[in-house]
């Protein structure tokens, strides 16, 4: 019955925010003169043959890896408290150099790819350890050290990219790293869509899908089924309670961060790997913040996050039949914007009434959990343990002591 | 209404040529762009990242394409692509695949993302704006609709330096990339062909990269202030949508500003913003992109060509409402006319 009630809860908030988000449209969409109705039935239509159905699937699971990549680099922060803003900047610095070090070697096919995965992971990993290391030794808050390194990791990726790892002829409108030869590349999964009798799509399935999924479950493992996942959560939910019960808190932030842009190094990948072959100024940006917004909409568990990616990817893809159907695409921007607001609205009531069943739960179990803290989450969290607060995680400023 | 009865009617039409052709699983179906002249034109056209509503070269290209389809008859679909413009193929391959021909690609990002779409439609025909395919690299069928706005720019650079009192001058950048640079250096040329010992300051609002430069007007304004502060009495901009700002900066410390893309004295709202716009530099997108729906329309597009837009079409020039240069309107004429006969070379890099 608890547990029951426990999935209940956490399914609340982003539910409750995808229908006030979807309401909200309704009505913007009935404001500027068009039928709700009928954009809704544009926005859910696939297409009409099969391949044209396959290619929009294609393209919501293209769109969706990167986002779920991101969303997962700022929910491992997340789950520890640690509000990661700096994936915009760990994934671009780490694209950049991955590309260009993909495109200077020469090796084997899987060890080629290997390489520019580890170079990635290594390089955001890098980037966002200074923002940890920032904040045990100097007490700088990762809100502001983050951010102020999306700066200089955007600058210095400009810099590379126009300066020493220009590989584009002067002159071209684009300017981009050297490509990566065919050893380094991966090849598209349109073979397995085939095998499966499925009509074959117009673009190529991003051949990086399979390594999201596994880096979502092994981040899941991670988080609930280990010593270093529960030190994680504890930290995050805590951060004096876990101190005082054996956890090295500063240990933990810098490896949290360390962990956060490891994954963050990911998210350009599936683009670089996949379609694109270099890095250039037209390369997608953006992500990292994107990904805020899907961390917090998937209550930073993974499977959550996959399904609020694939909710993102599925929105961003509508904008296209949008437009073909005269209906302003800015609907999509609408939709995705209410859903973040509902999310943390609906969050604050879903803890509110965690909460206060809490209450009622521990009203014979004692005094309160953590004097220390104000604004600490309730012992039971809806999600199990979860961090359950909505909108910014806590600062937690007092992990050093 | 008209539209839709039209989309109607082209649908039941477009129907039935995929019907006669049964090809319903290629992805070229529905493109039948054969003969253009016998059936109704559908043009597509696809923008850069701001879309629809830029009061830039996206608005610019709309015009053109709106003139030439109420001209011509027919339908007009555009496409703006998602924020950070990841869906900017799929958006040009939807047009294809729908049957949309010609397709028209607005702005240089469009680069490799056309020539990876074009082949995929041979039957259609494309065209990029502010994109050279000369070499035919991204297709045969595939339109470059390029401009020489180093050209205007120079003839900028000239007003600019003719109109200073100080002898310092300002150009701001949007983004730091070769097509804003090549602004950049036809203007300092054109400069520095009045006065050899003018002083102009040059400011990139982001670097490579980076597009928030095109649409940012606070930091426009910031970096014109700058410039105004250390003397300069007139600042060029090529930013787009920053440019607003640099013109709130010359309003605010009595300067003056230089437009660009359209006849930015004509667009602005502000009566005190237009005040202090002397001139702007025109590029014609709008024709150009008129002019090649027509040239489709007679069956005169060759493809894997480069169009040309430069003072001598008329695709780039400088305006002249608000008569703020019409005292010097002689000299600008005499620099033109050297560029025209190409006594003065200008150049497309800055050294």
């Amino acid at each position: 019955m608890s547990g029951l009630r426990r999935v209940a809860l956490s399914l609340f908030g982003p539910v409750l925010a995808v229908v006030v988000a979807l309401v909200i449209s309704a009505v913007v969409i009935a404001l500027i003169g068009e039928d709700p109705a009928r954009a809704f039935g544009v926005m859910t239509d696939l297409g009409d043959s099969p391949s044209q159905q396959v290619q929009s699937i294609v393209v919501i699971l293209n769109r969706a890896v990167p986002l779920f990549l991101a969303g997962l680099a700022v929910a491992v922060a997340f789950r520890m408290g640690l509000f990661n803003i700096g994936v915009e900047g760990q994934y671009r610095l780490a694209t950049i150099l991955a590309a260009a070090v993909g495109a200077a070697v020469a090796l084997p096919g899987p060890l080629h790819v290997l390489l520019i995965v580890v170079v990635a992971m290594a390089i955001g990993a890098l980037w966002a350890g200074i923002v940890g290391v920032l904040k045990v030794t100097r007490g700088v808050s990762e809100v502001i050290s983050s951010i102020m390194l999306n700066f200089i990791a955007l600058g210095l990726a400009s810099f590379l990219l126009t300066g020493p790892l220009r590989g584009s002829p002067p002159g071209a409108s684009i300017i981009t790293t050297s490509e990566i030869p065919e050893s380094g590349r991966v090849p598209s999964l349109n073979g397995v869509l085939t095998a499966l009798g499925l009509a074959e799509p117009r673009s190529a399935l991003h051949g990086f899908l399979p390594v999201a999924v596994v880096v979502g479950v092994v981040v899941a493992v991670l988080l609930q089924r280990t010593r270093f996942g529960f030190d994680l959560r504890a930290t995050g939910l805590s951060p004096s309670a876990a101190t005082a019960s054996g956890v090295d808190a500063r240990g933990m932030v810098v490896k949290t961060m360390l962990i956060s842009g490891a994954i963050a190094g990911l998210i350009g990948l599936p683009d670089l790997l996949g379609t694109q072959y270099d890095y250039g100024t037209e390369f997608t940006a953006g992500l990292g913040f994107l990904g805020i917004a899907v961390a917090l909409l998937g209550r930073s568990s993974p499977l959550g996050i996959a399904m609020a990616a694939l909710l993102f990817a599925f929105l961003d893809r509508a904008a296209l039949p949008l437009q073909f159907a005269d209906i302003p695409a800015s609907v999509v921007t609408i939709i995705q914007g209410t859903i973040v607001l509902a999310v943390v609205v609906a969050n604050e009531i879903a803890r509110r009434l965690a909460l206060r069943s809490a209450e009622r739960a521990g009203a014979t179990a004692g005094p309160g959990p953590d004097p220390g803290a104000d604004g600490a989450p309730p012992p039971t969290a809806p999600d199990g343990g979860q961090r359950a607060r909505a909108g910014v995680p806590g600062t937690s400023e007092d992990v050093r002591r | 209404m008209r539209r839709k009865m039209r989309a109607a009617s082209l649908l039941i039409a477009g129907s039935m040529v995929l019907a006669a052709c049964a090809s319903d699983e290629t992805t070229d179906a529905g493109g039948g762009g054969g003969a253009p002249a016998a059936e109704e034109l559908r043009v597509g056209l696809a923008y850069d990242t701001g879309g629809r509503g830029d009061r830039s070269f996206n608005d610019s290209a709309y015009t053109g394409a709106a003139a030439a389809v109420d001209a011509l008859g027919g339908e007009l679909q555009e496409f703006s692509p998602n924020e950070d413009a990841s869906n900017r193929g799929e958006g040009l391959a939807s047009l294809a695949e729908q049957g949309f021909d010609p397709v028209i690609a607005v702005g240089f990002n469009y680069d490799e993302v056309i020539a990876e779409v074009a082949p995929q439609f041979p039957d259609t025909t494309f065209a990029q704006v502010d994109g050279s395919n000369a070499d035919g690299a991204k297709g045969e069928n595939v339109t470059g609709l390029i401009f020489a706005e180093e050209e205007g720019s120079f003839l900028a650079g000239v007003a600019a330096a003719l109109k200073s009192e100080a002898a310092h001058i300002g150009f701001v950048g949007g983004v730091e990339s070769p097509l804003i640079q090549k602004f950049e250096a036809g203007y300092v040329a054109g400069a520095q062909a009045v006065d050899p010992q003018i002083r102009v300051d040059r400011q990139y609002i982001s670097p490579a990269g980076d597009f928030s430069g095109f649409s940012d007007p606070a930091r426009g304004q910031i970096v014109a202030q700058g410039m105004y502060d250390a003397g300069a009495d007139i600042v060029y901009h090529a930013a787009g949508g920053s440019g607003i700002g640099v013109f709130q900066a010359a309003a605010a410390s009595g300067n003056r500003a230089i437009g660009v893309d359209s006849d930015q004295y004509l667009t602005v709202d502000d009566p005190a913003l237009q005040a202090v716009i002397m001139t702007s530099m025109l590029k014609r997108v709008d024709n150009a992109v008129e002019q090649f729906i027509n040239d489709y329309a007679e069956g005169n597009v060759e493809g894997a060509t480069d169009v040309l837009n430069d003072l001598s079409t008329e695709g780039i020039d400088l305006a002249t409402s608000g008569g703020f240069i019409d005292d010097i309107q002689g000299e600008i004429d005499e620099y033109k006319q050297q560029i025209t006969d190409g006594t003065i070379t200008v150049p497309t890099t800055i050294e």
